[in-house]
């Protein structure tokens, strides 16, 4: 029948303008002009590629350079030397970073033990949950803001999502399935009691670290992190970056503590506990162990990524607009787009390298804490504090706005 | 039966964050100390300070008390034959039973006796220094400094006395290993004027 052929068209055209809409909507907070030229449609693949394989090799030169550092800012911390023993044919031995090589053939060559009455499966792919879930974490966070090189828009963050922090969440929850499958796989009790210490700490934090962060949204009305950076841009009075930490301050000591406490890293390490309470990697070995410690590394750059992004302006250099530095006294220094992008991406990368030195003092200072002091400091203190936070915030906002 | 009293922590420490805050700056101060140290090392710069308290054992070590007991070596007349006159006080006091001695008949009458052979198995010595307070003749010292003693074989930790003459105190020891420095002074000007 025409009629309903028409219409069926109709609603095919209109989704298909819904569709073409989102697309379009995606492609413009992407910062492209059109969805439609074929040519520089492929040219974007190519710029998105180049974006994802520099966030990727970011995180993971990170994760080198903290393992490294793990050794020798500990070192240093306590008037020791640290490793530099070892060489590659002689080479200098560059303070020590061969030391990463060396873990890493001895680790991939060393024996894989599966517990024998363990599941076989949900053993191996344990460790390869966790340490995917904590590295697509980093897809929706800015490394720097959409810059126009060469006719070409240049977004530095690989997925422009307008859920981006409930993103962030939800995957950084999904990791916590590879470690209690980890604990349960290994047919081990020790293990198991270890994983299922570590749900029991994560879920705890996660509701204080999505309470610290309603503030937050509240303030900046918007779950994109990209947004939420460029909002951290504006100047209050004209000369005070109006960063997170500025506004939150207490958010900020509660999103940095959760954030600890979802590293799983000294302060907070009850699920593992490497030392005398083994948990939930016991009966992991080699390469498998590694990816567990891998994701730890990599959740630790995660939460000096997120705090970043959140709280210190992510890649915001104070008076720097998108043509150059515009300072309050009324110098205005301009700039190229590529310095531009260089100041703001190096900014970025900075703050992130001085949150991580910052986590790994934190570890290499403080003793563990006890799992009921940890349960009385996540759900009396801290989650309390954060509800406080969001009603001061929101008194705030009421009066501010009225 | 003393009872260590827990020290109840007040309204301060229970809100952890100033004295986070307090151990943070203790480490980080360390941190930042030794890094300006040690990247002044890098530029020849206060070679004095020490960044760490690491000695680098093989290539770096500790400076050894002059009243600590190392290696044995045997002493020497000026004619360069061994000062030792093969009395066997010293073997006879080792408690570890590790020094060997075979007594020759020294040609000059003054001497009477002179050891044929002198060996010592330091795997069976305890560095009880023993020896050294025995001896009349002050043939035997530890003052060598060599504390590393250390062979593949039992047989090669045997030192002969051909071995224990060549050995030499160290420079920074002086001639009686017991002695303080200012005592060595003395001593070598008594020496020379002797």
């Amino acid at each position: 029948m025409p009629a309903d052929n028409a219409d069926i068209a109709d609603i095919a055209d209109k989704g298909g303008a819904f569709i073409r809409d989102i697309r379009v909507r995606s492609a413009l907070s992407a910062g492209t002009p059109s969805g439609v030229d074929t040519h520089e449609n492929g040219m974007n693949y190519i710029i998105s590629f180049l974006v994802v394989g520099f966030v990727f090799s970011t995180v993971m030169g990170f994760m080198y350079i903290l393992l490294w550092a793990e050794r020798k800012q500990s070192a240093v911390m306590q008037d020791r030397i640290g490793a530099n023993r070892a060489t590659f044919f002689g080479l200098p031995t560059m303070a020590g970073l061969w030391h990463n090589i060396a873990d890493g053939i001895k680790l991939i060559t060393k024996e894989d033990f599966i517990p024998p009455l363990g599941n076989k499966f949900l053993h191996t792919i344990s460790p390869m949950i966790a340490l995917f879930f904590a590295l697509i974490s980093f897809a929706v966070v800015p490394f720097g803001g959409i810059y126009n090189l060469w006719g070409y828009n240049v977004s530095f963050q690989i997925l422009s999502l307008n859920v981006g922090l409930l993103y962030v969440f939800a995957v950084m929850s999904m990791g916590i399935y590879g470690f209690v499958l980890a604990g349960w796989a290994s047919a081990n009790n020790y293990a198991l009691l270890g994983g299922m210490r570590a749900s029991g700490q994560m879920i705890s934090y996660e509701i204080t670290m999505g309470a610290t962060i309603i503030g937050l949204l509240m303030i900046y009305g918007t779950l994109d992190l990209q947004q939420i950076n460029v909002a951290q841009g504006q100047l209050w009075g004209g000369w005070l970056p109006l960063w997170g930490v500025i506004l939150q301050p207490l958010g900020f000591i509660l999103f940095f503590t959760a954030t600890i406490a979802e590293t799983k890293r000294i302060p907070f390490d009850i699920p593992e506990g490497e030392s005398e309470i083994v948990g939930y990697f016991m009966e992991y070995s080699g390469m498998k162990f590694a990816m567990f410690w891998q994701t730890d590394f990599i959740e630790t750059i995660l939460a000096a990524a997120l705090s970043t992004t959140l709280f210190f302006g992510g890649w915001q250099v104070p008076y720097l607009m998108s043509d150059g530095f515009h300072f309050p006294w009324g110098t205005v220094w301009t700039l190229p787009v590529i310095a531009v992008m260089l100041l703001q991406v190096g900014s970025f990368l900075t703050k992130v390298f001085i949150f991580c030195f910052l986590l790994m003092l934190i570890r290499w200072t403080l003793p563990r804490f006890r799992w009921d002091q940890l349960m009385r400091l996540g759900w009396t203190i801290m989650l309390p504090l954060s509800i406080l936070n969001i009603l001061v915030t929101g008194l705030v906002l009421v009066l501010w706005r009225s | 039966m003393a009872i260590k009293k827990v020290v109840e922590t007040g309204w301060w420490e229970r809100i952890y964050v100033p004295e986070i805050v307090r151990g943070v700056a203790l480490t980080a101060g360390h941190f930042f100390r030794n890094m300006a140290l040690h990247t002044a090392h890098i530029f020849g710069l206060a070679k004095n300070e020490r960044g760490a308290a690491t000695y680098q054992y093989p290539e770096e070590r500790r400076p050894l008390s002059p009243r600590l007991r190392t290696l044995h070596r045997l002493t020497r007349r000026e004619d360069g034959s061994p000062r030792c006159v093969a009395c066997m006080m010293c073997e006879t006091v080792c408690p570890a039973r590790c020094i060997y001695i075979v007594a020759g008949e020294h040609p000059n009458p003054q001497i009477e006796k002179y050891p044929v052979r002198f060996d010592i198995d330091l795997g069976l010595c305890v560095m009880c220094g023993y020896c050294v307070e025995a001896c009349p003749e002050d043939a035997i010292r530890m003052d060598t400094g060599v504390v590393d003693t250390s062979a593949y074989t039992r047989e090669a930790m045997i030192y002969d006395m051909k071995k224990l003459l060549q050995l030499s105190p160290t420079p920074t020891r002086g001639i009686n290993s017991y002695a303080r420095p200012e005592d060595l002074k003395d001593e070598k000007e008594a020496l020379a004027g002797h």
